[in-house]
């Protein structure tokens, strides 16, 4: 396994970690990487807010209101926060 | 002075509630709007709250104990002059063990509310609460199977369900806080149904929508959230309560409660959010005095409330008081909806989803952000004429966000 795809898995546990924390209803729910978070998971505006917003707190990452749309599944989510990180 | 605790009602579609938990012990003091107990209802586990300053007495009910709205839940000595309140709410760090709580409970007289309900009904030879008869129905067990551990050999919930079982024995254990139970979907269905029938029987709707070019308050919040980290940033869905909740000062006729065919105007501007919960179901606890909460204030309110709304906590006044309802639909791809309002409310107010649409400005055709906001109001109470004035001035005060 490379570095990097390391540390994309890391990232996006992170992400459904913080996910499950924002939204504990779903802690059952088996969500696919690729899932579309709107969509098939249901989440509302106030749910994905507050997931930003522990991704920043957590990986200090600023991520602007622009980009939320990139932000549509958990794979997109890991590129994403790779990205930024400079990886 | 002795005073009663009563099973507060929390909405016009509670009948009933079952008592999970006393977050209170006798002798404890409560302040005003201090939750004395957790209450399991159809909206799901409930903290409710005293209305005056106290202390704890007697309880009367016991947990798992399913009571109609009214019954006496326990006593309150009600002081003279306030008790030092201030030492109160700053001496209940610590959770409490609570086996002193236990014990008074174990001494309670009989459960006198399940025999009259048996006397009521006549129909069986079996002694069991309301909410056990109803749960063994609804998971189709025989009352014949089961053994009651309830007063006198009742059928209590706890007999029924193992959920329920479960949130007792957490919370007559001495160390940590009980766990508490999800929401029950199915019974926050009957709860909604039950609620917007009632509705749609009683309520004569007249309904409005308007079109509100959204693009000011839009780039106003873009530029604003910018400049700022995610967890102060503010959604568009605040701006819309805000807006409603300050026009509604001078549409007092639009905020509080059908009492028997009279109006009653509501203390406070406190609004409702409708708040879908997942899976299905849909709870619109009040946001309190939102019209003179800064937009910051408001947001972190809301994000509150939708996180208890995820984990089934909320409390009684949230769910009792609103005064009126606001549904944003926005982010579901609708253009506008038609809310049906929730008794004893008048009015809820929908915004759809805002859109880039073609509009006319200064002669010309220009894109523009749009969204529709509509009104459904009680003409027992309300006219068109009104509701119209009261739209537009939504739609004018989103046309200036600075002053929200």
């Amino acid at each position: 396994m490379t570095p990097t795809e390391t540390t994309r898995e890391q990232l996006r546990d992170a992400a459904l970690e913080e996910l499950i924390n924002v939204a504990p209803d779903l802690a059952e729910e088996t969500i696919p990487p690729n899932a579309d978070l709107r969509e098939t998971l249901d989440l509302d505006s106030m749910d994905l807010v507050n997931w930003i917003a522990a991704l920043h707190r957590r990986l200090g990452v600023d991520i602007p209101e622009l980009d939320y749309p990139r932000l549509r599944t958990l794979d997109a989510t890991a590129d994403y926060l790779a990205a930024r990180l400079g990886g | 002075m002795t005073a009663v605790y009563r099973m507060p009602s929390l909405g016009a579609d509670m009948e009933a509630g079952t008592l999970i938990e006393w977050v209170k012990r006798p002798g404890e003091r409560l302040a005003k709007g201090d939750v004395i107990a957790v209450v399991e209802t159809q909206k799901g586990a409930i903290e409710v709250e005293v209305f005056h300053d106290a202390v704890m007495g007697r309880p009367l009910v016991q947990v798992g104990e399913t009571v109609p709205v009214g019954t006496p839940m326990a006593e309150l000595e009600i002081e003279g002059a306030p008790p030092k309140t201030g030492a109160a709410q700053t001496g209940e760090a610590a959770p409490e063990p609570r086996e002193t709580a236990q014990a008074a409970t174990a001494e309670r007289p009989p459960a006198t509310e399940s025999r009259a309900e048996r006397a009521a009904s006549g129909e069986s030879r079996h002694r069991a609460s309301p909410a056990a008869r109803r749960e063994a129905e609804r998971r189709g067990l025989a009352l014949d199977d089961l053994k009651g551990t309830g007063p006198d050999g009742a059928i209590v919930l706890r007999d029924v369900s193992p959920a329920a079982g479960k949130a007792e024995r957490g919370a007559t254990a001495a160390e940590g806080p009980a766990p508490r139970r999800g929401l029950d979907l199915a019974a926050m269905r009957e709860a909604i149904a039950a609620a917007m029938a009632r509705s749609k029987r009683e309520i004569p709707h007249y309904y409005l929508s308007q079109t509100v070019d959204l693009t000011p308050a839009g780039d106003w919040l873009a530029r604003r959230n910018a400049e700022l980290p995610p967890e102060q940033r503010v959604l568009m869905g605040v701006l819309f309560i805000k807006a409603v909740a300050l026009t509604l000062r001078d549409f007092p006729e639009l905020n509080g409660f059908d009492r028997g065919g009279r109006f009653e105007p509501a203390a406070g501007i406190h609004v409702g959010s409708a708040t879908a919960v997942r899976g299905g179901g849909l709870v619109a606890p009040a946001i309190h005095d939102a019209d003179q909460l800064s937009l910051d204030a408001l947001m972190d309110r809301l994000r509150d409330l939708v996180a208890r709304v995820r984990a089934g906590t909320l409390r009684s006044s949230e769910l009792s008081d609103p005064s009126i309802t606001v549904s944003s639909l926005g982010e579901r791809g609708v253009d506008r909806l038609y809310g049906i309002i929730y008794p004893p409310q008048v009015a809820i107010v929908g915004f759809g989803t805002p859109r880039p649409r073609p509009w006319v400005l200064d002669d010309q055709v220009v894109p523009r952000t749009l969204v529709t906001a509509t009104l459904s109001a009680d003409h027992r109470h309300s006219d068109g004429h009104r509701g119209a004035l009261f739209l537009a001035q939504v739609g004018q005060r989103l046309q200036e966000p600075e002053t929200l």
